[in-house]
C-alpha cells in the first residue's frame, strides 16, 4: 500500500462515518479548544492539534505509520474474523451485521492490526487497537491477534509492542471476550521467561477488560497526553460512591501521578521513544538474545554506533 | 428483594397451604391423605418451576440473598479454617477472604468473594464487590500456596471489582491483570468454583484455574445484564433479555467450553438446602484434587496455558 493511500485511509476512518465524504480542505474543529483546523494542519501534526496539543483518535492504520520505521511493517493474521458464537443478536441487529456495518465503515475486518516491524531498526512484534471498529472492543479476534502478536515475539526473539485504543471487552461474544484477557495475560506470563521487552502504549481510550489485561502488563507502559486510562466507566463509579469526580480523573497525567504509567508521550515522539527504550533492552541483551545466546538478528548491529543520547521530557501540557 | 423471587411465588403458595393443613390437623392426624397429595403436587411444581429455568430467573437465584456465600461453605465442607488478612500495603479488603484451610485432612489455601447478610455487613463487604487490595491479597496467599505447594481453591461470587474513586487511584485494572498473569506462573492446583455471581474481570482475577466449576444456578458474565441491557438496549430494564443473549448460564458456559463441569444444586437452589449444596461442592472440589494431583507442576502449568490458549471463536479465511 503507498503512503498516500493509507494517508487517505488514516484520514477517512478518523472521523464519524457519516462525514467521511467531506472533501480534503475543509475546517475540522478541534474537540478540545474548539480551534479551527485544516485537515492537511492536523496531518502535518500526527492528528494533534498545534494549539492545544490534544490528540485526535487516529485509526490503526495511521498509528502505524506514527510508530514504526518506514517501509518495515509486514502484516500478520490480517484474515481473522469473528465468528457468532452466542448467535448474539441486541435491539437493533445480530452480531454480524454489526461487524458488517463495522467493516465497511473502517475496512478492518476486526478491531486490530498485527503484524511485525523495525522501530529505529529494532525488530518488533505489534498489535495495534483500532477504537473505530466497535469502540475497540476486544472479542476472539483482537485476543487472539494479541496472543499471536506474543508468541511471535518469543519465536522470532522480537521485542512486543501492544497498542491500546480501547473501551473494553467486546459484549456481543460474551464470556469468551472476558476469556481474552487470561489468555493473553497467561501467555504474557511465559514471555517474562524469555528477557524480551514489552511495550504498551496506551491511547484514548484505554478503559476495562483490556486495561486489567494486557495493557496494564508492559515492562514500560507509556501513554499519549490526557488519553482516558481508567478500570470502570466514571458514570458507574459517580453513580456508586454519589459525589463528583476530581478534575482530570482517569486522564493520562493523574495516572501517571498514582504510578501506574511510566511516561506521557506526544504522539510526535512516539518513534523516538520506542527507538530509545529498545536500544537500551537491545544494548542490555546484545540484541535480544537468549540469556549466554546469540543474537538471531544478524543483519543488525547488536550495539548501535548511535548514542542514546538524553531523554527529552516528553510530558507535554 | 424478598427472599422470594416472583416466579417461586406458586410454589411458596402451595407450601404455605401444606404448612397450615399440617398445622390444623396437628395431633389429630387427620388430613394425611390430602397431605400427601398436595405433597406430591408440590414436589412436581417444584421441579417444573425449577427445571425450566430462564437465564434471568437463574440471575435472580445466583444473587439470592439467602444464598450460601464463600464462608458459609468453609463452615460446611473445611475445617481448621484460619484467615489470614491484608495486602501487606494499603488495607485488609472484607470483599475477599482467604485463609488457610483443611478439605478431608488435606491442607488447602483458600480464597473467596465474600458478600454480606443485611445491610451492614453488605456496606463493610461492599457487596462482594473487591478493591485492588482485595486481589492483592489474593496473590499474596496464592504466592505463600506456591512456597509450600499447597493447592489453590477459590470460590467466585461477585457482581464485579468495585468501581469506585479509591479503587481507581491504587490500579484496580493493575491489580486484576497482575493476578490473571501471576496465576497462570503457579504450579500448584488451582480449583475455582463459581457459587453465585461471575462478574467479570472481577471475578476472572481470582479464576485463572486449571478447573473451573459452576454451581447449577450460578452465572458467570462479561457485564452484567443490566449494564449490557444498559449499552447495548439503551434499557436497563430489558435486563432479561440481555441475560438471554449474554449466555451466561452454567449450561451455556459448559456448551461454550469455558468450565469443566457443574455442581448440582438442591431442588429451588442452594440456598434452599444449604447442607446439600455444600457436600455437592466438598465432593466435587475432592474430586478435582485428586485427579490435578496426578499431574506433574509444569504439565499443569501447560495445561492451564493451553486451557485458554485456545478459548475464542474466530475463522481464519485465507485472503
Ligand atoms: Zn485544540
Ligand atoms: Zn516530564
Amino acid at each position: 500500500m503507498s503512503w498516500l493511500k493509507r494517508e487517505r485511509t488514516g484520514i477517512k476512518a478518523a472521523k464519524k462515518p457519516a462525514r467521511s465524504d467531506v472533501p480534503e480542505g475543509l475546517w475540522t474543529k478541534c474537540e478540545s479548544c474548539g480551534e479551527a483546523l485544516f485537515q492537511s494542519v492536523l496531518e502535518e501534526n500526527l492528528w494533534t492539534c498545534p494549539h492545544c496539543q490534544h490528540h485526535f483518535r487516529v485509526p490503526a492504520r495511521t498509528f502505524l505509520q506514527y510508530l514504526v520505521d518506514e517501509g518495515s511493517f509486514e502484516e500478520r493474521d490480517a484474515n481473522l474474523e469473528a465468528g457468532d458464537p452466542l448467535e448474539f443478536r441486541d435491539a437493533k441487529m445480530r452480531y454480524p451485521d454489526r461487524l458488517a456495518l463495522a467493516r465497511q465503515e473502517t475496512g478492518m475486518k476486526d478491531a486490530a492490526l498485527s503484524g511485525v516491524a523495525r522501530v529505529g531498526d529494532k525488530p518488533v512484534a505489534l498489535t495495534i487497537m483500532d477504537f473505530f471498529f466497535m469502540g475497540g472492543s476486544m472479542g476472539s479476534v483482537v485476543g487472539e491477534k494479541v496472543a499471536r502478536s506474543i508468541e511471535t515475539a518469543m519465536a522470532e526473539r522480537r521485542a512486543l509492542i501492544l497498542v491500546s485504543a480501547t473501551g473494553g471487552a467486546r459484549m456481543q461474544e460474551g464470556i469468551l471476550s472476558l476469556m481474552q484477557m487470561a489468555k493473553t495475560s497467561a501467555l504474557l506470563a511465559r514471555l517474562q521467561r524469555e528477557r524480551l521487552p514489552f511495550i504498551s502504549i496506551l491511547t484514548d481510550p484505554s478503559t476495562a477488560g483490556v486495561l486489567a489485561s494486557y495493557a496494564s502488563l508492559g515492562d514500560v507502559i507509556l501513554a499519549e497526553p490526557r488519553a482516558l486510562v481508567g478500570f470502570a466507566g466514571a458514570r458507574v463509579i459517580r453513580q456508586t460512591i454519589g459525589e463528583d469526580l476530581p478534575p482530570g480523573f482517569q486522564r493520562a497525567e493523574f495516572v501517571l501521578e498514582k504510578g501506574f504509567v511510566d511516561r506521557i508521550v506526544h504522539r510526535k515522539q512516539i518513534r523516538e521513544e520506542v527507538s530509545r527504550l529498545l536500544e537500551f533492552f537491545w544494548r542490555s541483551t546484545r540484541g535480544f538474545a537468549r540469556e549466554g545466546g546469540k543474537s538471531p538478528h544478524a543483519e543488525l548491529p547488536a550495539r548501535a554506533a548511535l548514542d542514546l543520547g538524553p531523554a527529552a521530557d516528553s510530558v507535554t501540557r | 428483594m424478598s427472599a422470594w423471587l416472583d416466579f417461586e411465588k406458586p410454589v411458596l403458595e402451595l407450601e404455605q397451604k401444606i404448612q397450615n393443613l399440617r398445622e390444623k390437623a396437628g395431633a389429630s392426624g387427620g388430613a394425611a391423605l390430602e397431605l400427601a397429595e398436595l405433597e406430591r403436587r408440590a414436589e412436581s411444581l417444584r421441579r417444573e418451576v425449577y427445571a425450566n429455568l430462564t437465564a434471568y430467573q437463574r440471575v435472580q437465584l445466583a444473587k439470592h440473598p439467602q444464598r450460601p456465600y464463600t464462608l458459609d461453605y468453609v463452615e460446611r465442607c473445611f475445617t481448621d479454617w484460619t484467615e489470614l488478612h491484608g495486602d501487606r500495603h494499603f488495607a485488609d479488603d472484607p470483599a475477599i477472604v482467604s485463609g488457610l484451610a483443611m478439605i478431608d485432612q488435606r491442607p488447602v489455601l483458600l480464597i473467596g468473594h465474600q458478600k454480606g447478610r443485611g445491610t451492614k455487613e453488605n456496606l463493610m463487604r461492599r457487596f462482594g464487590m473487591p478493591n485492588p487490595e482485595g486481589y492483592r491479597k489474593a496473590l499474596r496467599l496464592m504466592q505463600l500456596a506456591e512456597r509450600f505447594q499447597v493447592p489453590v481453591v477459590t470460590l467466585v461470587d461477585t457482581p464485579g471489582a468495585y468501581p469506585g474513586l479509591g479503587a481507581e487511584e491504587r490500579g484496580q485494572a493493575e491489580a486484576i491483570a497482575v493476578n490473571l498473569r501471576e496465576m497462570a506462573k503457579l504450579s500448584v492446583p488451582i480449583i475455582t468454583v463459581v457459587i453465585g455471581e461471575g462478574g467479570s474481570g472481577g471475578a476472572l482475577a481470582i479464576a485463572v484455574s486449571d478447573v473451573v466449576l459452576m454451581f447449577e444456578n450460578s452465572v458467570y458474565s462479561v457485564i452484567s445484564p443490566e449494564g449490557c441491557a444498559a449499552i447495548l438496549w439503551r434499557d436497563g430494564k430489558k435486563g432479561p433479555l440481555a441475560a438471554e443473549a449474554l449466555k451466561l448460564t452454567a449450561p451455556d458456559l459448559e456448551r461454550l467450553g469455558v468450565i469443566e463441569g457443574i455442581v448440582p444444586e438442591p431442588v429451588g437452589g442452594a440456598h434452599r438446602d444449604p447442607a446439600a449444596a455444600a457436600e455437592a461442592l466438598k465432593k466435587a472440589i475432592l474430586r478435582h484434587l485428586d485427579a490435578l494431583s496426578g499431574v506433574s507442576p509444569s504439565e499443569r502449568m501447560d495445561r492451564r496455558l493451553a486451557r485458554f490458549r485456545r478459548m475464542g471463536v474466530y475463522r481464519e479465511n485465507p485472503a
